[in-house]
């Protein structure tokens, strides 16, 4: 039994000690916001934070997730949106969309430890999320949205409209 | 308000500015669904058995340990299912698993569906093949001058007939000899086109569900529901009535998911068989063998153009290794010459394309299928003329420049062109002036054009049906529901619709709901592929909203007494032209038109033109409504030490039509631009040559060995939107998705010369391939910037033909 916080709830997981966090979220718990795409931990779809750290969870073992707090996209804010995602909708990031969780919870550690990051750290800290429909332009523009809706510098606006409030 | 031909912006209120896509919430918040997300109580999960031989025959399978295996509900073989099956109606030549012979390492020989992954992956293990090795085929040469003295990969059609062709194509237009004749310059060159995958990062999956009496559902991640529909209930032997195909968002395609695949089939008999759902979801090695990429062509071609820089003739010979099926070889054949005839006038035109079978995973149509390889080479063979006649490349494209309303040398229909702004747009914006032939020894830039379809105006199974087609309602409080059966696969295509009819209709557009991706209740759309959707389901929309338009048009004109032309629809309300004060809210304006005409719904379709393209055989493939145009320039830095290749940023100018919402045409050209950097810099589909590790064995199928770029190795990317608006387009739309990739290889390589004096003819242009060109040119003494071009009135050269390096 691997006791561990998912999304600020206790959970309690029966799975053998190997089997990847990746697997334990999105079969036993449900929540497929988490992508499988490689399974060795180098495309980045799966991307969850641990303990508030950028993690491949195909390549954490749930015995390893013991004790931890892991945040999914489905709990990367309390409610609402995250200003991570605001931003993701505002820059219109996602085109086909299955790598975007991942982006946006290693977007979401890099704003947490940079809140104002450079165009490199950006490329830099960013490189272990692949999109193959090279959107990286749109992210990057996305995480200085980010930063700028963190830091106050721009309100956000109503995400569920269909226009925009600006470009 | 005309919905065709009319060139104002304001005409509209919504198209052509920067709406949302209408599934971006969901794909920023992890709630949209992808196949692997759709569970069923008491699913199974299925796993295939590959071959592990390139070449064999299947002596015998036993398949009795697995069956007995504790949780296997079910396994079967390529006996079950023994109908052949394929894209193109005229080369089935596909088992959905194999029946007596594997063509690859990869092939699928056999199936199980058991309680989880594990038990399945221990079943597979118990499954005994007697396999009989056979001689295998892995170069394309080789398999070409075949004798039949070992098997060939497929058995010959005929008596005497060489099995391990797929297809042969020689066309000519125009007197080539001639052609060549009157050239001043005539340059002569071979090029090699690397084979690249799609490599999209949600794995191919699909579940099968079977109701017990008579219905068949799957769930898939394709680009192409209604031809899996098709082939689902042919291979199995159902009626169509009793198959549904339904398509969760995907998650990417890029071609990779464009025609059925073994899973299908299978999830579907297991289901049959068991009673149960069963899914499948390949894993990244199964992605890489399943392929369907891009061909690797060797390429040979002879242009010939007079010293004042006009084109006069091109002849080309390709040799296409297509891996152990047809898939969409045959189009893909014509492709790689049918395709070239823009935007250059050219007198005279010959190719001779012959596509191979080769025991290696079979190939297939990837972002702008068969006409990336050809353009690599043609475009540098223009650079190489542009420079023996001592003109700017950009001026030799100028002076070549097709025209709009047109018609190419192999009769396909040009309308609307603007590749002449897209030359323009880049050059200014790239500093080409001042940075051609001018920068420091190891930095360069280059330059290249293309055109792509935007559809193709004849459908893969010959019919006379729409092409594309939705259905509208609207419902009492103002909501309009429209029902798309086309494929989402993350280029735009359900937000196109919404922002279709929201303009139209006058209601706000998070007002639309587009209801999609289900075979029983979407009317058909002929799937993702060729650069298609926009353009015919763009029309489609229109021809549905303009109809409902019109109804409630003439309800709100009667009630004021004017006439329905003088009715506007936008921003919420109905609204009297000459005095926009007169106005109803749009929710009373449709109860006017629902009282008067009944519910209110409407379908619309759109059909190709048929009438425009040549009177020759295969004159109908490569015809289109509409062609759009891209030309790059591409800025490198070169490091002679080591062979690397930066590419510091692409200028990407791209005659989209109109760009109907302009956000997603520019994520289309940089997403475009940036698969074409990859390929030409990084990615390489190869497999072991049997000095090194097993013969025909996929050398790196994962994501760690095949190497795609990351944010550090992309570059940067400005898109230079250019509208031309196409006369049959929707709004004047042309497509955007496919044809911004095809300049970034050979703008790449003609900016490595403008660097270092060094031509790459064979890509990709990976550090040790560079470098030994470097090596090679630093020999022969010519690594160095080459000289810049005298203007175009200069001492032409004299008549000669230049053997390309």
């Amino acid at each position: 039994m691997t006791i561990f916080s998912v999304n600020g709830e206790r959970r309690e997981v029966d799975a053998p000690e190997t089997h990847p966090l990746l697997w334990v979220l999105r079969e036993r718990l449900g929540l497929t916001g988490t992508k499988f795409g490689c399974g060795i931990g180098q495309c980045g779809a799966c991307t969850v934070l641990v303990d508030g750290q950028p993690q491949r969870s195909c390549q954490t073992t749930v015995a390893a997730a013991e004790g931890t707090e892991v945040t999914t996209i489905e709990g990367v804010t309390a409610d609402g949106l995250s200003s991570v995602q605001l931003a993701w909708i505002e820059e219109q990031v996602p085109q086909c969309g299955y790598c975007q969780s991942g982006q946006i919870m290693s977007a979401t550690a890099l704003l947490a430890a940079r809140p104002n990051p450079t165009d490199e750290d950006i490329d830099q800290f960013m490189s272990g999320n692949i999109c193959r429909c090279g959107a990286y332009i749109a992210i990057r523009r996305a995480i200085h949205r980010a930063a700028e809706i963190e830091g106050g510098r721009i309100a956000d606006d109503n995400p569920a409209s269909g226009e925009r409030a600006d470009r | 308000m005309s919905t065709k031909g009319a060139n104002l912006k304001s005409d509209w209120h919504l198209i052509g500015s920067s709406m949302r896509k209408i599934e971006g919430l969901a794909k920023s918040t992890g709630r949209a669904v992808y196949t692997d997300d759709v569970t069923f109580p008491g699913m199974l999960h299925g796993k295939i058995l590959r071959s592990p031989h390139p070449h064999a025959r299947i002596v015998a399978i036993d398949t009795s340990r697995a069956e007995q295996l504790d949780g296997v509900q079910a396994v079967i073989t390529g006996r079950d299912l023994p109908i052949q099956y394929g894209i193109i109606p005229w080369t089935p030549d596909e088992y959905p698993l194999c029946v007596d012979r594997v063509r690859y390492i990869g092939d699928g020989v056999a199936a199980v569906a058991a309680v989880d992954e594990d038990t399945a992956n221990e079943a597979l293990a118990l499954i005994e093949v007697e396999y009989e090795e056979l001689p295998a085929f892995f170069d394309p040469h080789d398999a070409e001058r075949a004798d039949g003295s070992t098997p060939y990969v497929h058995d010959a059609r005929k008596d005497g007939w060489n099995g391990n062709i797929t297809k042969m194509v020689k066309l000519e237009f125009g007197d080539i000899e001639g052609g060549m004749d009157s050239a001043d310059v005539v340059v002569e060159g071979d090029y090699f086109f690397e084979g690249t995958t799609h490599a999209p990062i949600e794995p191919h999956c699909a579940i099968g569900q079977w109701d017990g009496v008579g219905k068949l559902t799957v769930w898939s991640a394709t680009q192409v529901p209604h031809y899996l529909h098709r082939e689902l209930a042919r291979v199995l032997e159902l009626d169509q009535a009793q198959v549904r195909v339904r398509q969760p968002l995907v998650g990417g395609a890029f071609g990779g998911k464009s025609e059925p695949f073994d899973l299908e089939f299978c999830v579907a008999k297991l289901a049959m068989m068991t009673g149960r759902p069963v899914k499948i979801l390949y894993t990244r090695e199964e992605v890489f063998y399943s392929h369907r990429g891009r061909h690797p062509f060797h390429m040979h071609y002879r242009t010939g153009a007079t010293a004042d820089g006009r084109l006069t003739s091109v002849d080309a010979k390709i040799l296409l290794d297509g891996g152990a099926y047809a898939s969409f070889g045959l189009v893909t054949t014509y492709y790689s010459g049918q395709l070239l005839c823009a935007p250059y006038d050219m007198p005279a035109y010959r190719f001779d394309s012959t596509r191979v079978y080769t025991n290696k995973p079979a190939c297939g149509p990837k972002r702008g299928h068969g006409s990336v390889q050809p353009r690599f080479a043609f475009e540098v063979q223009i650079d190489k003329l542009a420079e023996h006649v001592e003109l700017d490349p950009i001026e030799f494209r100028r002076r070549n420049f097709i025209g709009e309303h047109t018609k190419t040398v192999n009769e396909l229909r040009v309308t609307s062109n603007g590749f002449l702004e897209c030359l323009s747009s880049v050059e200014a914006a790239s500093g080409w002036s001042e940075k051609f032939r001018n920068m420091p020894f190891g930095r360069g830039i280059g330059i290249a054009g293309s055109t792509y379809i935007s559809g193709t105006n004849y459908p893969i199974y010959p019919n006379e049906m729409p092409q594309s087609a939705v259905q509208m309602q609207i419902d009492r409080s103002g909501r309009v529901a429209v029902f798309s059966g086309a494929s989402e696969i993350g280029q735009g295509c359900d937000s196109v619709v919404a922002y279709i009819a929201a303009e139209e209709l006058g209601v706000p557009l998070e007002w639309v709901r587009v209801l999609r991706g289900d075979t029983d209740f979407t009317p058909v759309d002929l799937g993702a592929y060729s650069s298609r959707v926009t353009f015919m389901l763009g029309n489609a929309a229109i021809d549905a909203a303009t109809r409902l338009k019109k109804l409630v048009q003439s309800s709100v004109a009667k009630a004021w007494d004017v006439k329905p032309s003088e009715v506007l629809l936008a921003g919420g309300a109905a609204l009297w032209a000459h005095d926009t004060g007169r106005q109803m809210s749009i929710v009373e304006a449709f109860h006017l038109a629902e009282a008067e005409h009944g519910t209110l719904g409407a379908t619309g379709w759109y059909n190709t033109p048929k009438d425009v393209h040549g009177e020759y055989r295969g004159g109908t493939i490569g015809a289109s409504p509409a062609y759009s145009f891209t030309s790059h320039v591409a800025e490198v830095e070169v490091d002679i030490d080591t062979g690397f290749v930066d590419v510091k940023k692409i200028w990407i100018a791209h005659d989209c039509g109109r760009a109907l919402n302009p956000v997603l045409v520019e994520g289309q050209m940089e997403g475009s631009a940036y698969m074409g950097a990859a390929e030409a810099i990084m990615e390489e589909h190869v497999f072991k040559d049997g000095d090194h590790g097993r013969a025909g064995l996929h050398n790196a199928p994962s994501l760690l060995d095949y190497r795609i770029p990351t944010s550090l190795d992309t570059p940067e990317l400005q898109s230079l939107i250019v509208e031309s608006i196409d006369p049959e387009g929707p709004y004047g739309a042309k497509e955007a998705g496919e044809g911004p990739l095809h300049p970034s290889i050979p703008a790449i390589a003609n900016a490595i010369y403008d660097a270092i004096g060094v031509r790459m003819d064979r890509l990709p242009f990976t550090p040790p391939n560079v470098w030994r060109a470097i090596q090679r040119a630093r020999e022969a003494g010519t690594l160095a910037k080459p000289s810049a071009p005298a203007n175009a009135t200069a001492n032409p050269p004299l008549s000669e033909t230049v053997q390309a390096d």
